[in-house]
């Protein structure tokens, strides 16, 4: 199984905001054990795809030079399920920034309905203390990214595209 | 025109109570941070950013988590702190009350010195207190 919790990214202003889709299918089996008979994406999935993109967002604001990692779920509130059939819409805005660490905010909507708010906080490891080299193989980043439309639609501030990173 | 040392302490504590999951009434001037209120570190982060957002100012890493005094030969030796050390500890941190860490400078007691009352001090050393 591959741990992708987004399918694609919409839209993706650096340093500020990026917006996306994940579809809930009944071809993933997280969805069979969560509540048996009542097939739903965990919740604890959906602030993963939210770690995902918000991390994404926070990496790419510091051009995927530090080693970002979800640090703290502030706010988890579900207001439905989400069930085989839904594409949530998803939304993260970069709230704070600090030289240690970042913030995000998150909406997930399902239709016009919404679905959960997120806030998250992501924390920087430092170089040799937690860990050494970067958390991904060579290229797997990119090529992740690549998959989700990330390159088709990633703008710096300015509205020109964001370049083609080499370090990732 | 400055804050009031009530109106402060009631946003330290939103912050507080939001950020480690305490009721209110936990929160009070005397209780430490780490000790009473069970702060980890990664919760340090999670309280700077609400403070920052909170009152509208910036909060340097240094000024809260002076680990740059305390990781220095110069003014640690033994695992306590020098007189320099100290010296140099309050003229970073005058809004904090170390009058009991001086007694046993010890560095691994550090992390619980902070009480929320300095917390409130720091804050009123950022934006103006009407004390």
């Amino acid at each position: 199984m591959r741990w992708f919790w987004i399918d694609r990214f919409t839209e993706f202003v650096s340093g500020s905001h990026a917006r996306g889709y994940k579809n809930v299918t009944l071809a993933e089996e997280a969805l069979d054990e969560y509540c048996p008979g009542y097939p739903m994406l965990p919740p604890t999935l959906i602030i993963e795809g939210m770690a995902q993109m918000g991390g994404i967002l926070v990496s790419e604001h510091f051009q995927f030079d530090k080693h970002v990692v979800l640090a703290k779920v502030g706010k988890a509130k579900f207001h439905q399920p989400a069930r085989n059939g839904d594409q949530l819409s998803l939304a993260v805005d970069l709230d704070a920034v600090q030289d240690t660490g970042a913030t995000v905010t998150c909406l997930s909507h399902s239709g016009d309905q919404l679905q959960a708010e997120i806030d998250l906080m992501f924390a920087f490891l430092e170089d040799g203390r937690f860990t050494e080299g970067p958390l991904f193989n060579p290229g797997m980043l990119r090529d992740m990214l690549r998959m989700m439309n990330f390159f088709h639609v990633a703008v710096d501030p300015d509205g020109n595209p964001v370049k083609e990173y080499t370090n990732i | 025109m400055g804050l009031s040392q009530d109106e402060i302490f009631e946003k330290v504590q939103e912050a507080l109570v939001d950020a480690l999951g305490v009721d209110d009434d936990e929160v009070n001037r005397e209780a430490t941070l780490v000790g009473d209120l069970g702060a980890e570190s990664i919760d340090f982060l999670d309280i700077v950013f609400k403070l920052e957002k909170s009152f509208d100012i910036n909060i340097e890493r240094t000024e809260l988590a002076p680990e740059d005094i305390l990781t220095n030969g110069e003014y640690v030796k033994d695992g306590a702190v020098t007189a320099e050390g100290m010296a140099e500890l309050k003229r970073r941190m005058p809004w904090a009350n170390m009058s009991e860490f001086e007694q046993n400078p010890r560095v691994q007691d550090f992390g619980n010195l902070l009480t929320v009352g300095d917390l409130c001090s720091y804050v009123g050393s950022k934006v103006g207190s009407d004390a």
